[in-house]
């Protein structure tokens, strides 16, 4: 076990849609859930965060906001769709300025958590299984520290793994809807 | 027994704090996270936790701003290292609290460093926090110098009685700055420890990997220094039984400035430098008019 699997620290970016998974992530972090127990610390700076977590819709306009926070994540990173719309657009699939791939329309997703809104239970599932991931990124970067893993150049194919699968979220991952 | 003409208990004093200091400071830290989940009913992470983090920061993805600022953040380390070592090893305090804010500006510059807007902000706060408890630290060093004759943290520690009997004020306005110099709410003003979005995140919001696990050993240097000058007040004699009066006084200050820390909202940084300021001019000038008539 490298260290990066028992501290993952958190970033947390809403885009937009309804704000319903946004407010269950930091149920996540409440006393009922408390997710600092495995360690995990929800930081408000890209360059502390380990764990990426999407929620909301992507559209035109946060995209290379999005795409910037990711950019400026240290590696090992790995990112986590949470909930309908970051995964695939959910009901807002079909406005005219949501990407219906969601969040892999713009940086590779790591995992998916399903749900409207998203449960804080799935959240801390998928940080959790996230870790493994992380975990993996850290042993290559340690065997190959050139390699750094950056997956920027496939974006929207470089889904590692996924909590669920992806079809099984409503409204995500039929990207042929329109 | 001597070494070099110094009593072997300096050499033993600077050892430990070099390498038990770091140690105790990051169990303090770990404990501090513990205590404050379990006053918001969580049950929080284990104590080893800021040990996990240290490390984790120590293997991620290099990417410092500019080499500056690595260096200033080396010249923080080694400067809050050497200003323990010189407390812990009995030396004069007057040069363990010059060091300590030398290291401190070293951090300022640090933050400054990056060039970044959000650093720069946490920096110059960083500076309002230095000028916030700098006066108060200069009166405990100029009263111990009136009660005691000598600025010689050996001869206080082994007085006949412990300092706090001629210092009580200035006791008691050392532990208004403290919470100031270990960054806690209400005065976490350059850099909040647990709300995590503090403009992004004041003066570390640039340090990344290796440079933020180095700031955080500092800390943890940091804690365990101040703690040194609370338990300082409370030693005497030098024997065995004052030392652990003297430990005991300073884990119960770091328990009360737990509760302070998850007791208060921030302050505006105009409140604590005006507070900080008063509460130097009538608990220190008090103190030191009733240690001149005395
Ligand atoms: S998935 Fe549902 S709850 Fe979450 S942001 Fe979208 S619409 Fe709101």
């Amino acid at each position: 076990m490298s260290y990066v699997s028992k501290s993952p620290w958190v970033i947390h970016y809403d885009g937009s849609s309804c704000n319903g998974c946004d407010i269950e992530v930091l149920a996540a972090l409440t006393p009922l859930y408390d997710a600092e127990r495995f360690g995990v610390v929800n930081t408000g700076n890209p360059k502390h965060a380990d764990i990426f977590i999407v929620t909301g819709g992507v559209n035109a306009q946060n995209a290379p906001i999005i795409k910037q926070i990711y950019d400026q994540m240290l590696e090992p990173k790995i990112v986590v769709a949470c909930g309908a719309c970051a995964c695939g657009g959910g009901v807002y699939q079909s406005c005219y300025n949501v990407m219906h791939e969601g969040t892999r329309a713009v940086i590779p997703v790591d995992a998916y958590v399903p749900g409207c809104a998203v449960k804080p239970e799935s959240i801390i599932d998928a940080v959790v299984a996230g870790i493994d991931l992380l975990e993996e990124k850290a042993k290559k970067m340690k065997k190959n520290p050139a390699d750094k893993d950056r997956t920027d150049a496939d974006a929207g194919h470089g889904v590692h793994a996924s909590v669920a699968n992806v079809d099984d979220v409503p409204g995500a991952g039929s990207a042929d809807v329109r | 027994m001597e070494l070099f003409g110094y009593s072997i208990w300096s050499f033993v004093g600077m050892a430990a704090f070099l390498v038990v200091g770091p140690i105790v400071g990051c169990l303090l830290a770990g404990l501090d996270r513990k205590l404050s989940a379990g006053m918001q009913g969580r049950v929080g992470p284990r104590i080893r936790q800021p040990w996990w983090d240290f490390r984790k920061l120590w293997g991620k993805e290099d990417a410092t701003v500019n080499g500056a600022q690595d260096l200033y953040v080396w010249l923080y380390l080694i400067f809050i290292v050497l200003a323990g070592m010189a407390f812990f090893a009995g030396a004069n305090f007057l040069l363990c609290v010059f060091i300590q804010t030398l290291g401190a500006l070293f951090l300022i510059l640090a933050g400054y460093a990056s060039r970044s807007p959000y650093a720069e902000l946490g920096a110059q706060r960083e500076i309002v926090q230095v000028m916030s408890y700098e006066p108060m630290v200069l009166l405990v060093a100029i009263g111990m110098f009136m009660a005691t004759g000598t600025f010689e943290v050996n001869s206080v520690l082994t007085a006949d009685v412990p300092m706090i009997r001629w210092l009580p004020l200035i006791f008691a306005g050392l532990l208004y700055v403290l919470t100031i110099k270990l960054r806690k709410s209400p005065f976490d003003i350059s850099m909040a420890q647990h709300a995590h979005q503090e403009i992004v995140r004041g003066i570390v919001t640039e340090f990344s990997g290796k440079t933020l696990a180095l700031v955080e050993l500092s800390h943890w240097y940091e804690t365990v220094m101040f703690l040194g000058w609370i338990g300082m007040f409370a030693m005497w004699g030098g024997g065995w039984v004052a030392a652990v009066v003297a430990v005991v006084v300073a884990l119960a200050v770091w328990f009360l400035e737990i509760v302070i820390d998850n007791n208060f909202a921030r302050v505006k940084w105009q409140a604590m430098l005006k507070s900080a300021w008063w509460v130097a001019l009538i608990l220190g000038g008090i103190n030191i008019v009733y240690l001149i008539f005395v």
